[in-house]
């Protein structure tokens, strides 16, 4: 087996196990911490597939940026623990039917599919990841909707400012 | 080179771990954490279907993704914090205001 699969099975199943502390751990720290490595094995596995640029973007605007404002906004509210036992079981199950429906209607359907998927990976892959070409292809191609993202961006902040201030005005 | 189906499938994974977690927490920040991992399982297998096909638009298309969710993600928090400044609690079950 190459190194890139052992790679990629390696980062995989980091990834599962830390998605699978987020949602079972009682501390929303110890939870935004998990959800930080998760996303750290998945900027991982975004360079087995050679997309540079998204996964030093995925580092620093998710890792990075949203997890320190989660991380920030859990200090401020200073939470007790979530007590997390399951009062209604009716519930649950109901819950845990649906996820692992979902789940494997996913699964079957890449199953069945399989021998239409591509083989391998496109040997122009590797110049598509890098940050020239998806720059260049977001200042040129893409420029209209790359100028809106600030426009979502500055309503975002200002927004969040609005809702965040001691008084609504 | 590992195949197609097995990015699909970590994808599948950590979106139904994501879902599992928003159904079953109380907690509004895990909540919305959870959506955010359910996000990023959708951008993996946007990205694996973009290298896997040599096209661009995948990984343009996960860049706006990012974008939208750095904008959710103050929009999101600042709205938690006015409900703790209301209700002095995060807990989406005592949020029951609207409720007969």
């Amino acid at each position: 087996m190459p190194l890139s699969e052992i790679a990629f099975y390696v980062f995989s199943a980091g990834a599962i196990v830390c998605a699978l502390l987020t949602i079972t751990r009682k501390s929303a720290v110890v939870s935004a911490l998990m959800l930080v490595l998760t996303f750290c094995f998945l900027a991982a596995i975004y360079l087995t597939l050679q997309a540079q640029f998204l996964a030093v973007v995925q580092v620093a605007v998710y890792a990075g940026a949203i997890m320190v404002l989660v991380l920030f906004v859990i200090m401020l509210l200073n939470l007790e623990s979530e007590d997390i036992r399951v009062t209604n079981n009716w519930k649950a199950i109901v819950g845990i039917l649906a996820a692992l429906g979902v789940l494997a209607q996913i699964l079957a359907m890449i199953f069945l599919s399989q021998d239409k998927l591509p083989k391998s990976i496109n040997p122009a892959a590797a110049v598509l990841g890098t940050t020239e070409s998806v720059g260049r292809a977001l200042y040129t191609g893409y420029s209209f909707p790359f100028e809106m993202a600030s426009l979502i961006l500055i309503s975002a902040a200002v927004g969040a400012i609005i809702l965040a201030k001691k008084k609504l005005v | 080179m590992a195949p197609l189906s097995h990015y699909l499938a970590v994808s599948a994974i950590l979106f139904v771990i994501g879902t599992v977690g928003v159904l079953f927490r109380r907690n509004a920040i895990i909540i919305f954490m959870c959506v955010e991992l359910m996000l990023n399982a959708v951008n993996l297998t946007l990205i694996a279907f973009a290298q896997f096909l040599g096209d661009q638009t995948g990984q343009i298309l996960v860049f706006f993704v990012m974008t939208v969710a750095a904008a959710e993600a103050a929009v999101g928090l600042a709205i938690i914090i006015a409900l703790f400044r209301n209700k002095q609690t995060v807990d989406v079950t005592k949020m029951n205001i609207l409720k007969w």
